[in-house]
This record gives C-alpha cells, sequence and structure tokens, in this order.
C-alpha cells in the first residue's frame, strides 16, 4: 500500500523544509517537531523516507551496511551481492524496553546451540535511515540517556547480558512532541540539528484542502500516490542536486561573521548552534540551487537551527522564535 | 551577580586554556592523576576528547563504557553460551579487568548509575585504571558520582567554550625522557594544605594530585624543581574547582613575617620577582585556586545545606526499588509473577554451570534438556525515580494579594524553572474570595504554569481552610501516584472565610488548626512562606500547626524562597 506523498502535503512548509535540509545533509542532525497532534507530523517525516530512492546494501548483512563501508560492522558481512532496500523508517514506541532498543542476547541460538549471538534491536533497524519518536517528551529517562550517545556517536556499544559488540547506528532522529505535556531535557534537544513548530492550519481553504487530499487518498492510495508521482519525483531531483552541489557551495566570510553575531545575541549555548546554522543555510543554498550562501538563507534557517538551543527564560514571556526574529531585526534591518 | 558578557567571555577563555593544559598533563602522566572530568557537550569537548583518545593511544586503546553497562559485564560473569556447551563454567572476564590499567571513556557521566560508579571507584584504586568523564550536566547539580569525581585529578569545564582553534593547535604528543623534578618543598607543601583547607577541601587526594601535577607541570616548563608558579598553576587546575567555601577572611591576618624572603628560594630572578616573593605563598595559592572556581560552584557553596546528604547526582524525588518498571537495576534471585519480570538469560546463566552434574542426577541423559531448579530463578529488579511534585499553595486575597502576589507570582516562576530542569511537576492552587481553585493540575510543562500563573486574580477575603484541603487533596494524590509531594504555602496566615464561605475570623481560625492538624498527621514536607508585609505571629501559628517550616519572606527574595523550598524537599528525602 502506497504511503501519503511528500509533496500531497499541505502548508507545514517549515516543517518539510528542515526535512529537506536534514535529508541533504546528513551532518546536520535530526529534526524536533513541535506541536499539536494532527498536524501532519508524523505523515510529513514518512513520507519523505518513503520518497527517497532505494539505498543499496550488502546481501544478507542485519546492519544493512554500505557496500562500500562495512568495515565497522560487527557480522562477517562479507557477502559480495548486493540489494535494494528502501530507507528504513523506524518508530519507536512509547513503552519500548532497552532490550528492544539496543538489542540482546538471541536466547533461542545461545540455547539450542550454545552460540552467543546477538539479536538487534531497533537502533540497528533505523542505521542508514530514520528513527522517529513520536512524544518524545513523554519517553522514559533511561531510553532517552541510551539515545543520547548512540545519536551523539553514531554507534551502539552494547555490553550487557554477557555481550560485548559495537554496529554503527547512524540516523536521522525525528523527534515530535507537544511542549505543554513536557519539557525536553536540553541535553536532548542539543541533538537535535533543526526544530520546527508546527500549528494545526487555520485557514479554512487549506484544512479543505487537507481533507479532500486525505480523501483522495483512503479511496485510492494507488491512484492519489500516482496523481503526485510526478511531484514526489521533482522533490527527489532537488534533494539530488543539492547534495551534489553541496560540497561547491561557498560561505563567504561575510556570513561566517554574520552567523556568529546573530548566534552571539541570542545567546545560543556553545557552538553547535553556529555550525549547524552553518550547515543548514548551506544545504537550504543547495536546495535552492544558488551558489553561494546569502543573508536570506541565512535569516530562513537562523529560527530552525537555533529557537530550541536558548536557554529558557522563565522571567520572560517571549517565546524563542521572537527572541531570533528580533535579533534579526536588530542586526540585519 | 551579573557579570558583563565581555568579562564573562573573557572567563571562559582563561578557563579553556586551563582545561587543556589539564588534558595535556592528563595525555601525559594518565596514571598518576587518575582521570579528568569534562564538562559541557559540544564540539569543542568533541574535538577535545577525540585528540585524548589519539594521544592515549600508544598505551592501548580507550576503552568506552556506555551508561547502560550491567554490573555483570563490567566484573566479569558466566559466559552462558560457553558454559552450556562445554558443560563447564567458562569465566567471561568483565571490562574493567581487561580495561587493567588502561583508560576508560565513560560518557553521559553525570548519568551513571551509583553501583556502576562504585565498581569502577574500586577498579581505579586496586589498579591503575584511569578514566576520561564526559560530563553533559547542565545544571550545578547535575555532576558526576562523586566517588568518581573524588578520584579524578582535573574537573574541566568546557561549557560554553567556542574556540576551536586552540583545542586543534593543542599538542598532545608525550614527551620521552621525562624530566626530573626535585620533590616538593616542605614550605610548599604546608602551604598547600592551608590552601585546601581554606577552600573547604578536606579529602588528602586532591593534595596528593596538586603536587604531582605542579611537580609534571614544572618538568613540562623545563624546572629542576618545582617553581612557585608551578605549584599555582597545579592548585588552580586541581584545588580551584573542588572549592566547597571561600577562605574565611578573618582568617589570614597579615602573617607574622619570620625571615625576610626565605633564603632557599629561588633568589637569581630580577626585581620582578621580589614582588612576588613579598607576598605570602600561601595567598598566592589562595588567589590561583579562587580564580578558578567555576560560578556554578558558587551556587553549591550558597546552597551549602542542601548539598549534604543524599541529595546527588542531579535527580529530582526520592529513589525507590522497584520490580515493575524504571531503569533496569540487575537482577536478583526470586521467583517471577506478581509483575515480577523473569530475567531469562540470568536464570539460565546461573543454572549453566550445574547441568552436567543435574543431568547425571536426573539420569536422563538427553543433552537438549535443560535443568533449571527454582533456586536458578532470577527476576529483573528495576529502580524507579519518584518524582517530586511541589504544590504552591497561594494566598490571593485582598490581604496579601495588593502588597505581595507579584513576589509570590515570581517566586513560584523561579521555581517552575528549577523544576523544569529537574523534571518534577509543580501544581497551582489559588484561594481567594469564597474558595479553593486548582489552577493547575500537577504538570511538567513550563508553558502551561506560566499562563496560568498569569491568569491568577488577586482580591477578596482569605478561605485558609479551603486553601490547606485543596492543596492536601493534591499531595495525597500525587503520594497515591508515587510521587514525594512538598506543599508551599504562601500566605499572611489570616483567614477570616470559613469552609461554607462566611465571613468569620474565629471561626475559620478554628477551623483552619482543625484542617492543619489533619495535614501535619500526614506527614508531607510542609513550608509556609509568609507574604505579609511585615512577619506576622499567625503564619507562624500555621505553619507551627502544620508541623512545616516557616519562613518569613523579605521583600524581593523570590531567589531565596526558591532554595528554601528545594532544601525542604532534600532534608525529606535524606
Amino acid at each position: 500500500m502506497s504511503g501519503f506523498p511528500f509533496s500531497a502535503i499541505v502548508g507545514q512548509e517549515e516543517m518539510k523544509l528542515a526535512l529537506l535540509v536534514a535529508a541533504v545533509d546528513a551532518r546536520i542532525g535530526g529534526v524536533m517537531i513541535f506541536g499539536d497532534r494532527g498536524t501532519g507530523k508524523s505523515t510529513a517525516a514518512r513520507a519523505l523516507a518513503a520518497t527517497l530512492p532505494q539505498i543499496r546494501a550488502v546481501d544478507g548483512c542485519r546492519f544493512h551496511c554500505e557496500p562500500e563501508n562495512r568495515d565497522d560492522c560487527p557480522d562477517p558481512c562479507t557477502s559480495k551481492r548486493i540489494r535494494k532496500m528502501a530507507v528504513p523508517f523506524v518508530d519507536l514506541p512509547l513503552g519500548s524496553t532497552e532490550d528492544r532498543v539496543v538489542g540482546t542476547l538471541d536466547l533461542e541460538k545461545a540455547l539450542a546451540h550454545g552460540e552467543k549471538h546477538f539479536e538487534p534491536g531497533l537502533l540497528a533497524k533505523a542505521h542508514r535511515g530514520f528513527l522517529y519518536i513520536d512524544e518524545i517528551n513523554l519517553l522514559e529517562d533511561h531510553v532517552v540517556d541510551l539515545l543520547l550517545d548512540v545519536a551523539a556517536s553514531g554507534e551502539n556499544l552494547v555490553e550487557r547480558d554477557g555481550l560485548s559488540i559495537r554496529h554503527p547506528a547512524r540516523f536521522v532522529l525525528i523527534g515530535s512532541g507537544n511542549p505543554e505535556e513536557g519539557e525536553l531535557r536540553p541535553q536532548l534537544l542539543d541533538r537535535f540539528g533543526l526544530s520546527v513548530e508546527v500549528k494545526t492550519p487555520d485557514n479554512i481553504d487549506q484544512r479543505v484542502e487537507i481533507m479532500r487530499r486525505c480523501d483522495a487518498q483512503e479511496r485510492d492510495a494507488a491512484k492519489f500516490a500516482a496523481t503526485w508521482k510526478g511531484e514526489d519525483a521533482k522533490v527527489l531531483r532537488q534533494i539530488d542536486r543539492a547534495k551534489k552541489a553541496l560540497p561547491k557551495v561557498k560561505t563567504p566570510a561575510k556570513i561566517l561573521r554574520d552567523t556568529a553575531a546573530l548566534c552571539q545575541a541570542v545567546g545560543a549555548d556553545g557552538l553547535r548552534g553556529e555550525l549547524t546554522l552553518m550547515r543548514g543555510a548551506r544545504a537550504f543554498a543547495a536546495l535552492q540551487g544558488d551558489s553561494s550562501v546569502t543573508l536570506d538563507h541565512l535569516k530562513t534557517m537562523a529560527p530552525l537551527s537555533l529557537r530550541h538551543r536558548l536557554r529558557r527564560d522563565v522571567l520572560d514571556e517571549t517565546g524563542s522564535t521572537v527572541r531570533i526574529e528580533r535579533a534579526l531585526e536588530e542586526l540585519f534591518g | 551577580m551579573n557579570p558583563g558578557a565581555d568579562q564573562e567571555a573573557a572567563q571562559t577563555d582563561f578557563s579553556l586554556a586551563d582545561c587543556l593544559l589539564a588534558a595535556q598533563l592528563f595525555a601525559q602522566n594518565s596514571k598518576s592523576f587518575g582521570g579528568i572530568c569534562l564538562r559541557g557537550f559540544g564540539p569543542v569537548r568533541d574535538a577535545l576528547v577525540e585528540k585524548l583518545v589519539r594521544a592515549l593511544e600508544p598505551l592501548g586503546a580507550v576503552q568506552k563504557i556506555p551508561n547502560n553497562v550491567d554490573s555483570e559485564r563490567l566484573l566479569g560473569g558466566i559466559d552462558l553460551a560457553a558454559t552450556l556447551q562445554g558443560g563447564r563454567s567458562v569465566w567471561r572476564p568483565g571490562l574493567l579487568e581487561t580495561a587493567q590499567d588502561g583508560v576508560v571513556l565513560l560518557p553521559m557521566a553525570e548519568r551513571i548509575d551509583e553501583n556502576i560508579a562504585a565498581h569502577i571507584a574500586q577498579a581505579m584504586d586496586i589498579g591503575a585504571l584511569s578514566i576520561i568523564l564526559l560530563d553533559d550536566g547542565m545544571e550545578s547539580d547535575e555532576t558526576p558520582p562523586k566517588v568518581l569525581m573524588e578520584r579524578v585529578a582535573f574537573h574541566c569545564d568546557l561549557t560554553g567554550s567556542r574556540d576551536m582553534a586552540a583545542v586543534e593547535a593543542l599538542d598532545l604528543t608525550t614527551q620521552d625522557g621525562v624530566r626530573k623534578v626535585r620533590a616538593m618543598a616542605k614550605k610548599s607543601r604546608e602551604s598547600l594544605a592551608a590552601t585546601a583547607a581554606a577552600f573547604g577541601i578536606h579529602s588528602v587526594r586532591p593534595l596528593l594530585f596538586t603536587e604531582r601535577c605542579a611537580t609534571r607541570h614544572a618538568a613540562l616548563a623545563g624546572h629542576d624543581k618545582i617553581a612557585d608558579q608551578d605549584l599555582q598553576i597545579a592548585v588552580r587546575l586541581v584545588l580551584g574547582p573542588r572549592a566547597t567555601q571561600f577562605p574565611q577572611p578573618q582568617e589570614s591576618p597579615p602573617p607574622p613575617q619570620e625571615e625576610p624572603s626565605p633564603p632557599d628560594q629561588d633568589s637569581s630572578e630580577g626585581e620582578d620577582q621580589q614582588n612576588i616573593e613579598d607576598i605570602p605563598l600561601e595567598d598566592l595559592l589562595l588567589e590561583a585556586a579562587a580564580a578558578s572556581i567555576p560560578p556554578h560552584i558558587l551556587d553549591q557553596i550558597e546552597g551549602k545545606v542542601r548539598q549534604s546528604g543524599k541529595g546527588q547526582g542531579g535527580r529530582a524525588g526520592n529513589k525507590q526499588q522497584s520490580t515493575k518498571r524504571g531503569r533496569p537495576k540487575g537482577t536478583r534471585p526470586g521467583v517471577p509473577g506478581n509483575g515480577k519480570r523473569l530475567a531469562l538469560i540470568d536464570t539460565l546463566r546461573t543454572a549453566a554451570p550445574w547441568q552436567t552434574i543435574r543431568r547425571n542426577e536426573s539420569g536422563d541423559p538427553d543433552p537438549d534438556k535443560i535443568h533449571i531448579r527454582k533456586s536458578d530463578l532470577r527476576v529483573h529488579h528495576y529502580e524507579e525515580r519518584q518524582e517530586s511534585l511541589t504544590i504552591f499553595a497561594v494566598d490571593a486575597s485582598g490581604s496579601s494579594a495588593l502588597s505581595r502576589l507579584a513576589e509570590a507570582k515570581g517566586a513560584v516562576e523561579l521555581m517552575l524553572a528549577e523544576a523544569y530542569v529537574k523534571r518534577s511537576q509543580v501544581a497551582l492552587v489559588a484561594f481567594r474570595k469564597d474558595g479553593a481553585e486548582v489552577l493547575l493540575p500537577p504538570t511538567r510543562s513550563l508553558t502551561r504554569a506560566r499562563r496560568a500563573l498569569g491568569a491568577l486574580p488577586g482580591g477578596g477575603g482569605t478561605p485558609l481552610a479551603a486553601g490547606l484541603i485543596a492543596a492536601r487533596q493534591l499531595a495525597e494524590a500525587a503520594r497515591k501516584r508515587g510521587q514525594t509531594p512538598t506543599i508551599a504555602m504562601l500566605t499572611d496566615g489570616k483567614g477570616n472565610v470559613m469552609l461554607d464561605g462566611t465571613a468569620d475570623r474565629a471561626g475559620a481560625k478554628a477551623e483552619m488548626q482543625d484542617v492543619a492538624k489533619g495535614i501535619a498527621a500526614m506527614g508531607f514536607n510542609i513550608i509556609v512562606i509568609d507574604i505579609s508585609p511585615r512577619p506576622r505571629p499567625e503564619a507562624a501559628e500555621l505553619a507551627a500547626a502544620l508541623r512545616g517550616r516557616y519562613l518569613p519572606l523579605p521583600r524581593a527574595q523570590s531567589a531565596a524562597l526558591v532554595s528554601a523550598i528545594e532544601s525542604v524537599g532534600k532534608e525529606a528525602m535524606a
């Protein structure tokens, strides 16, 4: 059955942009989506994963290693055959146990054959793809701890149940949550490259359009997907072109200075904000087909890259987005 | 308390330079320093860690130990698969054994379980294991376990460091022939001990570390003996970050000048040296240490009372052992059922060594059968963190509203910020006119809490008893959910509206006493904050009736209020 096409999602431009930027440059890291339920968060993430071209993986490898890059695979991973597979999209359900997330000892093999065998968990499944966590703010603390480390290091190190294993786990982390239902630890927020705030569209026409499209999709998913195939292919080409152009996009010295000035003005903690903003602006320029980063690229990416990195000031009612916009206004007019 | 931005930036750079120096000293002598703690996540630290790991490689790879390691894997245990296959118990060495005198890297050190920390500390004491702690903590009480912090020489704070170039320029290559440096002079040792005492550092380990650090720094600088400067730097690197108090000014009267400049001091230097020698070494060291006291330590020093006892590790709420949910905490013998989950692997591991014997005993030679006895059964064991809930009951009546409501709101907001960081919950009850109202059911959401608070109206009579009852209901419900409630009453204590809504001062007072007695019997943590313009006996009486703490709130001291509430919460947990 076909999923909802990425290009058929109505509105939510910022979220779509963030997902595209993250798809162009994997080093940017994940995307955190703040917002109410029913705003198309998971639909958009899922749709993008489905739109991306299939990846090549070593046949029979449980960690679906890239054929050219299999050195860090704990399995023998020697097959010469290559299979194609869809970009992994893994849901991490709220009640997940640690075993299920990191993987555990394969008991059947241990008992029947006396073999020590690692049974990969969700982190292994998500390697080279997306790990989606809905309502991440309700996730149990010790699962968050484990994610923090893996997301930062790109590998899952298991030292438990008598196992000692290390396998690559590089994925785009996509979290969603409603800040009204509990805040996220700043350490976790820092692992997300970009964040977006989504709202239910309050425009009547948009809402009608959403209903119309969802209905069409429900009636005949295949036909609906076919209608949007052209648009989705365009998105795909755009990502592809941007990926190729990315190394050549220039970042003028003035833009670097502007980036630093902006980060300082809003008081973003640490250096990560600057780096992400720079990478984000570069990826955005590449998506737009521009050869060099301009102030406009910077301005567009600033709220996405910085809003979750500002220290919360409880005594200041203004939201992060407003603070960034104000700083942009003051610095660049 | 709010230094200018420039000043702050200057200080960060200065501390980064110190951190890099510490990293250099550690890389060259990892064994003598026990380890290094690098606080503050970010690209700068990532780069430094990468450099350190590479520099330490010649001594054996740096072994990373994940946060969720189990103690069996750490200490070694029975290899299940090999044991079942071989029919005899096969022991598998643990990580600490394999690492032996190497270096281990501990990510997210502020979240390390105390049991795991204890094992690591033991391995450090027995062998020559050294550790690199990566501390991602942000708040002053989010720190790695004390047993580990105690055993590492350097506590570096890289929070907010931005100077990538400095890290990239750092050269960590090990020198081959270590220069011989003469042992530290007795006088220097005395000054060192006095300095440590002045900063409230009681353990001997830091002193040893400081001495080693001074020696190594002297070697690095090409000195034959430890110069004052080496010692100063060592004090700044090792002692400064450990300070638990400021030196008492009255304790250092101009020391009796014994001899004009001791003769055994390095006298070959020019006049500049003269100036420094006029100042006793001890003062120089005090100054050096003071320069490197990180800002968050000051918070701790101020709140020293609440640092004592168990309030360690930046966690809110009591911990509760649970067999049902929470952070996995190993297994123990037990029978599954009643919500307890069987720990299959551990059960099998216990049974594995006995298989040959049991097979012979039972006379059933089938090798595929595994013989398990009831005594082998192991069940999972979890640690559930009890969340804490602070219930603010705010008197919004006319008498207090006019003067103090804004301040009370300010205090609650500050407390909310704290709660947000510690992931504890808050609830808000307001009482005014003829009743109490739960403005905010228990929540962790800052946004909602702030909104509810902003909308809090003032004016009318004081239905104190109704407010107490509402707070009590919330506290009871919280306790049933497994939370630890603290009630903070912000009132002037002058109740004048009865539960049925009639205005009657005497009746209201009697009612309040009754209700308060009931609450006192429940044994909640309670603090009564007197928000009347001048402290009055009524609020103190209320505190006494509730068996809670009484705190008159001087004007505009929201921050004091926050620390008072916190200390009540912590006391109850200790």
